[in-house]
């Protein structure tokens, strides 16, 4: 007699995940994949409908949430995910474009592209993972990295301040800001779900520890412990100006949504200043040769 | 094949330069969505392409830096559009990493660089031919393009047309070669009518969502293409893939994959023959050259005709893939072929390789900032002819 029974279970996240790839590449404790968790519960409360989703990544360990999402997924280069995704949603503006990587990728090597998108109040949703270390590479110190932390470049601790991004999208112009660590599910979720339902350069800064690469070296290798830590350290301050929300090693972690602005879009802008002089695609001749001789005749006449 | 939009097509006569002419091609081609960052000599095809698209649908956005605009423009493909960006030396060189990115997720786009003077900063004003190996070999790993060089701004029309096509066609980043001089040189250029210019539709596939394999290659190696929005739920990555376009990152598939990169334009590379020959019915010797350079050479083989040498011309319009076949059997039959280039040697090596010592094979190299002068490439074919 068998002693395992088959229920059919399905979980919900599985209508947006590529079942075929799961298991996923992060390692136990990783916060990753519960961001991945959350923002499946915020994408199918939405009602947006799937296929008009596309998700770009970068380089890295949170890079790889595009290719586990069952939406048009594009794992570009390193830093580049925000300028795909800028051209993305200016030629098919019906796409809800969300770009979810780390904060190496989208801080670093990508920051230029981060703030001129936030400038542009680029009709994108930034979700970036911050693990503060470059985990993909085997733990170097990050823009993020807290001063003082250990990481497999800076082994006396690091001589440089970590960066705030929600400050500096904030400053850029960003429409919305927000911060959740891994241990607030449900209020990402929540912040995520009305993320996408607004227009604008959207951003969500999501803490993750990395017991691997960080947190061995920082005294913080157990992933429950790192879920404490944040409950402990963790204080809800919606509204708080940005500049005051700086991550220290040890200290108080602001979290909750900070920006939330209304600002015109890059193309609703760009719509209302071209006005009449602005001609929407017309139909290329390959989409409908028949269209196109009949035209043709028509001028003709 | 398909024709242009007549909506964006200028049909006429005019007077401009070679970078209006290069807008206005890849305007025909079907181009309308296009991202750069400024550069001298390239800037004025942006700048004419963003006067032109609220008119004709679409637009150009400036973005904040080179890497950005040659990601942007395969956002922009992967949405369904085609198009492309424009640049020099300098911001070529940041585009690198995006031109390996396009050749190994075969997004058809097209790179324009109007070359200038280099290394580094060089001379930003003033013309060269320099680009030329960093258009074949600039990105990391292995892969193959086509470049075109066009010598005169009706060319810089025409042959715009064609890397679009091309890249259509191969699904590959086509690089245009052009050069400051060709760029800023105003001529006389002809629009032919919108349905007499060919245009390579986007290989868009019929297949439903569930049957269709976004990399699987077609007869002749090139995948048949799908967007974002359509309901495939495509998976586009750099990395090393597998038909579906799931990372596969072994020995096995990087060799299937990257000879098929390979294959899919040698295969063609019969067709991607592209050369103007003059007085070669005669000829003992030949001018190989390319762009700007053809125009002096033209006027130097007057010269040696005039004192007595036969020489003829052979202008590259596709450089790469090189014509290899074709400079073989040339060298067999001549007794010297003459290498101009507005570089310290480039396209001349393919050349010697080719020849592979039927021949002699004069080198005649040039820093660039200005052309070569007429009476040296005289003394380059006099040299062969000795």
């Amino acid at each position: 007699m068998s002693t395992t029974v088959d229920f059919p279970i399905h979980n919900p996240v599985e209508d947006i995940l590529r079942m075929d790839r799961i298991p996923t590449i992060w390692c136990p404790g990783c916060g990753i994949g519960t961001s991945v968790n959350s923002f499946a519960y915020a994408l199918l409360s939405t009602g947006i409908e799937l296929k008009k989703v596309a998700i770009v990544s970068g380089i890295g360990c949170s890079g790889r949430v595009s290719g586990y999402t069952k939406m048009d997924s594009f794992h570009v280069t390193h830093g580049r995910a925000i300028p795909f995704a800028t051209g993305l949603k200016l030629a098919n503006p019906e796409l809800t474009v969300v770009v979810y990587s780390g904060d190496g990728d989208l801080t670093s090597i990508g920051g230029n592209h981060l703030i001129h998108a936030a400038r542009r109040n680029m009709d994108l949703l930034v979700v970036c993972v911050n693990n503060m270390i470059y985990a993909m590479t085997g733990g170097q110190a990050a823009a993020t990295t807290p001063g003082a932390a250990i990481s497999t470049t800076t082994p006396y601790g690091s001589f440089e301040p970590e960066l705030n991004i929600a400050h500096l999208v904030d400053a850029a112009g960003a429409s919305f800001v927000a911060r959740w660590t891994v241990f607030h599910v449900k209020m990402l979720e929540k912040t995520m779900k009305e993320a996408l339902s607004k227009k604008g350069f959207r951003f969500i800064e999501v803490l993750s520890p990395c017991p691997t690469l960080y947190g061995r070296r920082n005294n913080l290798a157990d992933g429950l412990a790192a879920m404490k830590d944040y409950k402990e350290r963790s204080k809800i301050r919606n509204g708080a100006p940005t500049h005051e929300t700086a991550l220290v090693q040890g200290g108080e972690i602001v979290v909750g949504k900070f920006v939330d602005r209304e600002r015109p879009d890059y193309l609703t802008l760009m719509r209302q200043q071209l006005g009449a002089n602005y001609h929407p695609l017309p139909p290329q001749p390959d989409e409908n040769p028949e269209a196109g001789v009949a035209k043709e005749d028509c001028c003709s006449c | 094949m398909t024709h242009a939009n007549p909506n964006s097509v200028l049909t006429g006569t005019h007077f401009m330069n070679g970078d209006a002419a290069c807008c206005e091609g890849l305007l025909a081609a079907g181009a309308r969505f296009a991202a750069g960052y400024p550069i001298t000599p390239s800037t004025e095809v942006v700048e004419r392409f963003a006067a032109r698209t609220p008119k004709t649908g679409g637009l150009f956005i400036q973005m904040e830096d080179e890497l950005a605009a040659s990601i942007a423009i395969q956002g922009m493909v992967w949405a369904g559009e085609k198009s492309f960006t424009v640049t020099s030396g300098p911001g070529f060189s940041l585009m690198m990493e995006h031109i390996g990115y396009a050749a190994m997720t075969e997004t058809p786009c097209v790179f324009v660089d109007v070359q200038r003077g280099g290394p580094s900063t060089g001379l930003p004003t003033l013309p060269a031919q320099g680009d030329m190996m960093q258009a074949r070999f600039g990105s990391h790993g292995d892969y193959l393009t086509i470049a075109l060089v066009p010598d005169s701004p009706q060319e810089c029309f025409d042959l715009a047309v064609e890397s679009m096509n091309l890249a259509e066609r191969f699904r590959i980043p086509v690089m245009f070669m052009m050069d400051e001089c060709v760029g800023h040189m105003t001529e006389k250029v002809v629009i032919p009518p919108a349905e007499q210019i060919p245009v390579y539709p986007r290989r868009r596939t019929t297949k439903k969502p569930g049957e269709y394999l976004p990399f699987a290659p077609g007869e002749d190696l090139v995948p048949e293409m799908a967007h974002a929005g359509e309901g495939h739920g495509l998976f586009v990555t750099g990395l090393t893939h597998d038909d579906r376009g799931y990372p596969l990152m072994n020995p096995a598939q990087q060799h299937k994959l990257v000879n098929r990169l390979f294959d899919k334009i040698l295969r063609a590379a019969d067709d991607l023959v592209m050369v103007e020959e003059e007085g070669m019915e005669d000829a003992e010797a030949v001018v190989i050259c390319y762009g700007i350079t053809s125009r002096v050479a033209r006027r130097g083989i007057q010269l040696a005709r005039e004192k007595g040498h036969k020489v003829g011309l052979m202008r590259l319009k596709c450089v790469w893939p090189f014509p290899e076949k074709l400079v073989h059997g040339l060298a067999g039959r001549m007794k010297a072929i003459v290498v101009p280039e507005l570089n310290l040697g480039q396209v001349v090596l393919e050349v010697e390789r080719c020849a592979a010592g039927q021949c002699r094979v004069i080198r005649l190299p040039h820093a660039g900032g200005t052309v070569h002068k007429p009476a040296d490439i005289v003394a380059a074919i006099e040299r062969g002819m000795a």
